[in-house]
C-alpha cells in the first residue's frame, strides 16, 4: 500500500541545500497536515548526509540519502535512475518536486518513468477533505487561466513553481530519521555529458536575489534609453530586469528576462516601466510584494497587479522620480 | 551525412490574445477561442523548425518531418513549418485529441514517431503556450529510451553526437548526447526565418499525411487524459492599485517617490 509523502530535495553545486528543498518540504508538510502522513525527503549527491539535520529542521520526518559518486553532479540520467529506485522502495502516495532549473527536467521524466501523470508548475496545493487526494492549481495559457487538477493514480506527483511556497522556519528541535537510500546506479546510464560550462558573472545586484528590481518593457523604445534606468537602479541598489521583447530585440541579454520563460523573482519592490503586464510576464513576478507600475495606458493590465501606479509618459516621470529618489536615499 | 529530423509542432490559440478577449467556458472546462484571432503554430516550435532547417543545411541534406497532434487544424497555419522549408507534414488527427494532457499526448506522438521510423533527432519546442507544461519532450524521451536535452539555444552535430548550448542564469553550458536524441528548443534560437514566396508555393502543393488514432495502433475511445481537470477559471486579482496623481507627469514622478518613501519601501 502506497503511503506517505516523498519530497525531492536538491543540493547546490557547493553541496548546500538548494532553496527549493525548503519549499517542497513546506508543501509536503501542508499536505501531511491534512492526513497525518509521514514526510520523507530524498537527498542525493556529494555531502548529502551533512544536510540531513537542516532538512529535518525544515520539516522532514525521514531523509533518504545517497552520496554515490555518480550522483555528485546534478546529472539528470544518474539522478533519475536513483530516484526511480528510491520511489520504488519508499512507495509514496504523493511525490513533491520543485520546478527549479534541475527539477524542471527531472520531474517530467521521473513521472513518465513511474508511468504516472504530473501536476506540473503548481502554485497552490491542497488535500481534498472528502477524498483525501491532492488537488493542485496550475496556471495555463500563460497565466490567463488557472486549472485545478487531480491525479487518479498513486503516486500523485506534483511539481511546484519555485518561490511561490515559503519554506517553514527551521525548527532545530524537530526529530527525524536518516536512512541510506537503496541506490545502485551504473555510470553507463549517463548519456548526456557536459562539454563546457561558462560563467558570465553579472555585475551589480543579482536579479534573482534583489530586494528591489527596476524592470523595463518594450515601451522604453530602444537600447539608447537604458542608461537612465540603469542610473535609477544604481541609486536604489536595485537589479535591472526586463520583459521578453526587450531581450528578444537584444536591448538586454536574456538573463535579464522576467516571466514565464524568464526568471521567477520575488522582490520587495518591483518597479516596472512601460511594461503592459501580459500574463506571461506577471507569471515571473506575481510573488513580488509591491508592484509599482508606470505606463501611459490607464487600461494596461499591469495596473491590475500593481499596488502603486502612475499613468504617464516614462520620459517625463522618470527624471523627477530618480531625482527625488536620490534626494531621499541620500538623506 | 544527411540528417533526418522529426519536429513536433502544435497548433495553439494565439498566446498574444489580449487579456480582455480571453474567455473560459467554465462548464465545459475549456478556453473559448477569441473570434477573429486565428490560431498559430506554437512559438517555440517555430524555433525548433528553424533549428532543424539549420541542421539540415549544415548536413547538406536529409529530411524534416513535422508532426502535429490535434483535434482539427487550420491548413494555412499548420503548413507554416512546410513553408519555412520542412519536407513533410504528418497530422495525427482525432476528436479525442482535444484537451489531452501530456501523459496521453506523449503516448500518441510516440506511436506516430515509431511509425515514421527513421530519425536522428526529435525536436520539440520548450513548452506549448496553451498548457505551458514543458513536459512532452521529456515524456517522448522516456518512452523511447532516448537522451533528452531541454531549452536549446543552439545545436550542432559533431562526430555523430548532438551538441546543445543552453542558457543558464549565470552563463551557459554545452551538453552533448549521442543520437538519436530528443531536444527541446527555446526562443533564444533566433532569428526564425519567415516563409518566402517559394516556400509558401511549395507548401501549398504538399498534402499532409493524416493519421487517425487507429493508424498508429491506438484506440480512440480509450484515449483520456492522465490527469483529471476539475476546474478551469480566470483568476481574479484582489489587488487595488493606488494611482498617484499630480499636476503633470513630472509631478507624478516626484510624488511616486515620496509615496514609496512614506510606505517605507525606499
Ligand atoms: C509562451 C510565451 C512565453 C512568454 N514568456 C514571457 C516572459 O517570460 N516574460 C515576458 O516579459 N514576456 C513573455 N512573453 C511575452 C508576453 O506575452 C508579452 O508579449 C510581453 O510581456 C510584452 O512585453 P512588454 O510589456 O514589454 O511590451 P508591450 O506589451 O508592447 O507593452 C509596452 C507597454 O509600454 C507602454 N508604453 C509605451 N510607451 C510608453 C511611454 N512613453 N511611457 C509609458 N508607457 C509606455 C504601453 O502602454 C504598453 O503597455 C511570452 C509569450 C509567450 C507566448
Ligand atoms: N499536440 C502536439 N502536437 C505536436 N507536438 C506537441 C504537441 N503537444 C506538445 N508538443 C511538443 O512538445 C513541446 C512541449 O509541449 P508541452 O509539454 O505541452 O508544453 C511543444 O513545444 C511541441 O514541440
Amino acid at each position: 500500500m502506497a503511503q506517505g509523502i516523498l519530497a525531492i530535495g536538491e543540493l547546490n553545486e557547493d553541496s548546500s541545500l538548494a532553496s527549493v528543498t525548503g519549499e517542497v518540504l513546506a508543501v509536503a508538510r501542508k499536505l501531511a497536515g491534512a492526513t497525518g502522513a509521514q514526510v520523507s525527503l530524498v537527498l542525493l549527491g556529494k555531502n548529502a548526509s551533512q544536510r540531513t539535520k537542516e532538512a529535518i529542521a525544515l520539516g522532514a520526518d525521514k531523509v533518504w540519502v545517497s552520496e554515490a559518486e555518480v550522483l555528485h553532479e546534478n546529472q539528470i540520467e544518474a539522478h533519475l535512475a536513483a530516484l526511480a529506485q528510491v520511489c520504488k522502495a519508499a512507495d509514496p502516495q504523493v511525490i513533491v518536486a520543485g520546478k527549479s532549473l534541475f527539477g524542471r527536467d527531472l520531474a517530467p521524466r521521473l513521472a513518465f518513468r513511474l508511468r504516472v501523470p504530473l501536476m506540473q508548475d503548481c502554485i497552490d496545493v491542497n488535500t481534498d477533505p472528502a477524498t483525501k487526494r491532492v488537488v493542485a492549481v496550475r496556471p495555463v495559457y500563460g497565466g490567463n487561466a488557472n486549472a485545478r487538477v487531480a491525479s487518479p493514480v498513486d503516486p500523485q506527483f506534483v511539481c511546484v513553481r519555485p518561490k511561490i511556497f515559503e519554506a517553514l522556519p527551521p525548527n532545530p528541535s524537530r526529530r527525524g530519521e536518516v536512512v541510506q537510500a537503496p541506490v545502485s546506479v551504473d555510470a553507463s546510464v549517463v548519456k548526456v555529458k557536459r562539454v563546457r560550462r561558462v560563467k558570465e558573472e553579472a555585475t551589480g545586484v543579482k536579479l534573482e536575489d534583489a530586494r528591489v528590481v527596476v524592470s523595463v518593457g518594450r515601451g522604453i523604445g530602444g537600447p539608447e534609453n537604458l542608461p537612465p534606468f540603469q542610473d535609477l537602479a544604481k541609486a536604489l541598489g536595485a537589479a535591472l530586469g526586463a520583459s521578453r521583447p526587450v531581450c528578444d530585440a537584444g536591448w538586454l541579454d536574456h538573463s535579464f528576462q522576467v516571466g514565464l520563460t524568464g526568471k521567477t523573482i520575488a522582490p520587495e519592490i518591483y518597479l516596472t516601466w512601460a511594461i503592459s503586464g501580459a500574463s506571461q510576464h506577471l507569471a515571473g513576478c506575481s510573488a513580488a510584494k509591491n508592484i509599482v507600475a508606470v505606463n501611459r495606458d490607464p487600461n494596461a493590465n499591469i495596473f491590475k497587479e500593481a499596488k502603486y501606479g502612475v499613468v504617464g509618459d516614462w520620459k517625463k516621470v522618470l527624471p523627477s522620480f530618480t531625482a527625488t529618489v536620490k534626494e531621499l536615499v541620500g538623506s | 551525412m544527411p540528417i533526418n529530423i522529426i519536429v513536433c509542432a502544435k497548433q495553439v490559440m494565439d498566446p498574444e490574445t489580449p487579456v480582455s478577449a480571453f474567455k473560459v467556458d467554465r462548464e465545459a472546462k475549456r478556453v473559448v477561442p477569441a473570434t477573429g484571432i486565428p490560431p498559430v503554430v506554437n512559438g517555440f516550435d517555430e524555433n525548433a523548425v528553424e533549428a532543424a532547417l539549420r541542421l539540415k543545411e549544415k548536413a547538406g541534406g536529409g529530411k524534416i518531418t513535422i508532426l502535429s497532434l490535434g483535434k482539427s487544424f487550420v491548413n494555412d497555419v499548420i503548413k507554416k513549418p512546410l513553408a519555412m522549408g520542412g519536407d513533410e507534414l504528418v497530422l495525427l488527427q482525432e476528436d479525442a485529441f482535444e484537451g489531452l494532457d501530456a501523459f496521453t499526448t506523449v503516448q500518441a506522438l510516440v506511436a506516430a514517431i515509431k511509425k515514421i521510423g527513421q530519425y536522428d533527432l526529435i525536436l520539440c519546442g520548450r513548452q506549448a503556450s496553451d498548457y505551458d507544461q514543458a513536459h512532452v519532450p521529456h515524456g517522448i524521451g522516456e518512452m523511447l529510451g532516448l537522451p533528452v536535452i531541454s531549452m536549446a539555444a543552439n545545436l550542432e552535430v559533431k562526430d555523430g553526437a548532438i551538441h546543445v548550448e543552453r542558457k543558464l542564469p549565470d552563463g551557459y553550458e554545452v551538453l552533448e548526447a549521442p543520437m538519436p536524441a530528443v531536444v527541446s528548443v527555446s526562443n533564444e534560437l533566433t532569428p526564425v526565418r519567415l516563409p518566402n514566396l517559394r516556400g509558401i508555393m511549395a507548401a501549398s502543393r504538399k498534402q499532409p499525411t493524416v493519421w487517425k488514432a487507429a493508424d498508429v495502433g491506438l484506440e480512440a475511445s480509450a484515449l483520456r487524459s492522465g490527469l483529471e481537470l476539475l476546474d478551469l477559471f480566470i483568476p481574479v486579482s484582489e489587488k487595488v492599485c493606488e494611482f498617484i496623481d499630480g499636476e503633470n507627469d513630472e509631478d507624478k514622478g516626484r510624488k511616486l517617490a515620496l509615496r514609496l518613501r512614506e510606505a517605507k519601501l525606499i
